[in-house]
């Protein structure tokens, strides 16, 4: 199952709610404001890490360098329009808007 | 046939009354709902507000929906499911949620059924289709 989470972490709670509710397996993918979540050392990238440990989690590309964003969380996987497209033929989908 | 009624699941994560969204999800409920499909609602994080007894728009000038879910297992809407931490994190108890109906045989009141967050993914994985409202 895909989730996709397009709020940024910093402005509510969306990525979180997502997160308490991905099974394991599941694939999460940030993107639009979402990627904000992406980002290492910032106060939401432990949620992000403890997710990694049992589910996938993706990063829009454009959405990454539209806002310069670097210094990914490690093992996130960045992808473009066409995994993402991939994604959302390969798995349900739950857009957490 | 049973195995080809949908499961659909609705996902109510935004206040009522601010916006518009609670309320449109309502209508979509009860229009699913007349499909014979196998609907599911859990209300997390501000949704479970929507779910609160007592409120009154009458002042707002717009018309209340909480009389409608008073009715929502007459529309055959019984699997409403409300994320205990999302109460407990807004200062809600079971005693603060409004009734969704009442029990054919013994005429009891219905009220959500309070469920665990690790609950509620195992869920979504059985949906055929999730809508967010």
């Amino acid at each position: 199952m895909l989730h996709t989470v397009n709020k940024s972490p910093f402005q509510n709670g969306t990525m979180e709610s997502c997160l308490r509710c991905v099974n394991p397996g599941d694939a999460v993918l940030l993107l639009e404001d979402g990627v904000f979540g992406a980002v290492t050392g910032t106060s939401k990238t432990a949620l992000i890490e403890e997710a990694l440990k049992n589910a996938e989690v993706y990063a829009l590309s454009a959405d990454l360098k539209a806002r310069a964003l670097e210094n990914i969380i490690p093992g996130i996987k960045v992808t473009d329009y066409a995994g993402f497209v991939d994604l959302v033929d390969q798995n349900k989908v739950h857009s957490w808007l | 046939m049973a195995e080809d009624i949908k499961k659909i699941m609705f996902t109510v994560r935004k206040a009522p009354h601010g916006s518009i969204y609670v309320y449109e999800g309502l209508e979509v409920k009860l229009i699913m709902a007349a499909y014979d499909a196998d609907i599911s609602v859990v209300f997390m994080d501000d949704g479970v507000f929507a779910l609160k007894d007592g409120q009154n728009t009458a002042e707002l000038g717009i018309k209340g929906f909480a009389a409608t879910y008073g009715v929502m297992v007459d529309y055959e809407i019984s699997k409403i499911y409300v994320d205990r931490k999302s109460m407990e994190d807004r200062g809600m108890t079971e005693n603060d949620l409004l009734v969704i109906g009442e029990d054919e045989d013994t005429e009891e009141p219905i009220k959500p059924t309070v469920i665990e967050t690790d609950q509620i993914g195992p869920m979504m994985a059985e949906q055929h289709n999730i809508l967010c409202f």
